[in-house]
């Protein structure tokens, strides 16, 4: 392995670095160096930032913010961020959450990348030195992303209304047959009046069910209500075949699942 | 390739190495300082073998590039041992035949060591969460399991 590891201070130096071919951005390792140890020659140098600012996590007037550099396992633990906690536990064992990032997450390929389906769920804003960019437009264009990420921001979600599943063959922790985080807004007699719903595994990234999102409109979460929503669950997605469960696999047992995570 | 120095503490004692940039903390311990107790099994955060405890918490060190290590507390189930007598985790392992190949041991112990540092008496679900990043494929993980919840009442015992 030949790897020039370059440390910063300030995001905007490392920034100024990471333009140089061959070159990636550290952060928990988790994905950067794993690529390295399985042969990926396509990086030479790899850069990090110090800044301890990107390690903190503000919740303030329902507002969240996450610096690019938080863990997992500080998601986790964090008291008033447990509407979230299931979907930061589920990111691997407890060694790789002590690691992996939120901006790393972001950046993860299915089946990996469980927290940015949630992000995704919650309309998250991502944030870089050049301005705030909304999820979805960063998804769609991550590959060629070069800017560092500094932080993610959005509405802190009551615990009732978000909703969060992985599905995995290996339990406690396995890697994601499909994962799915659901926002939920529901009127005074339970009629669905907001949904935003997220899919991992459903593309190479995380996508949003919009189809099933406008079914689910004007439901009750009751099993008859909610079945033209999850016959829409499927439409528009490229499920991934990998060893844990092929593409169709993946599409037959998605409506199961979304209508699991809705009535339970 | 430039050589980078790197210092940190490893089991109590100060270690400083020039090394590879770029060289993982699992490559450092195993082939520049000696510490094979850390094992290389996928070297992709999948089994757990190379699991350490940096600064308290559990690190898989394959993963970890050693130059981030700078100036942090490090510890390995090579270091667990005091004056020849086995840590209870490691005596646990042994009478309950939780070793069978041994290849996933250190990093199992390091696991069950973060677990009882902050929960003395965990359940065995918290010891089956806590072992959840390590792989083991001999022993189906039941006599492991139970070496764990021993020794938590062998050191709660200790501490009565």
């Amino acid at each position: 392995m030949s790897l020039a590891l370059q440390t910063f201070s300030s995001v905007k130096d490392a920034n100024a670095a990471l333009q140089a071919a061959g070159t990636r951005y550290l952060g928990g390792g988790t994905l950067v160096v794993r690529a390295a140890n399985e042969g990926d020659v396509s990086t030479s140098s790899l850069v990090r930032v110090t800044d301890p600012g990107l390690s903190r996590i503000a919740v303030a007037d329902g507002d969240v913010r996450l610096g690019a550099s938080v863990t997992m396992a500080a998601i986790a633990r964090h008291p008033e961020l447990a509407a979230l906690a299931p979907a930061a536990r589920a990111v691997g064992g407890p060694a790789i959450r002590n690691m992996a990032t939120v901006g790393g997450n972001l950046f993860a390929p299915a089946p990996y990348g469980d927290f940015a389906v949630a992000l995704l769920a919650l309309d998250a804003t991502i944030v870089t030195e050049d301005g705030e960019t909304p999820i979805e437009a960063f998804l769609a264009s991550r590959d060629t992303s070069r800017a560092i990420i500094t932080a993610v921001g959005f509405a802190l979600p009551k615990v009732e209304s978000f909703r969060f599943l992985k599905v995995s063959r290996v339990k406690p922790k396995g890697v994601s047959v499909l994962s799915i985080a659901v926002v939920l807004e529901r009127t005074a007699d339970g009629t669905v009046s907001s949904a935003r719903i997220a899919l991992g595994c459903m593309a190479d990234r995380p996508i949003r069910a919009i189809a099933a999102e406008k079914a689910l409109l004007g439901c009750k979460l009751a099993p008859g209500e909610i079945a033209p929503a999850l016959a829409a669950a499927g439409e528009g997605v490229a499920p991934i075949t990998d060893p844990i469960a092929s593409a169709w696999y993946r599409a037959e047992v998605l409506p199961v699942h979304l209508g699991r995570l809705l009535l339970g | 390739m430039a050589k980078v120095p790197v210092q940190f503490t490893l089991n109590g004692a100060e270690k400083a190495e020039f090394i590879e940039s770029g060289t993982t903390l699992l490559n450092a311990l195993r082939d520049k300082i000696g510490d094979t107790s850390p094992k290389g099994g996928c070297h992709q955060g999948t089994c757990g073998a190379c699991s350490v405890i940096i600064d308290g918490e559990l690190r898989l060190s394959c993963l970890t590039l050693a130059e981030t290590c700078n100036g942090a507390d490090i510890k390995t189930t090579a270091g667990l041992a005091e004056g020849g007598v086995l840590h209870p985790l490691q005596r646990a392992f042994l009478d309950a035949f939780a070793t069978q190949c041994g290849f996933c041991t250190p990093g199992m112990i390091m696991a069950a060591k973060v677990l009882l540092d902050r929960t003395p008496n965990p359940s065995r679900e918290d010891v089956v969460e806590a072992l959840s990043g390590n792989i083991c494929r001999c022993t189906g993980y039941e006599p492991i399991i139970q070496a764990v919840l021993v020794a938590a009442r062998a050191n709660s015992q200790n501490a009565a």
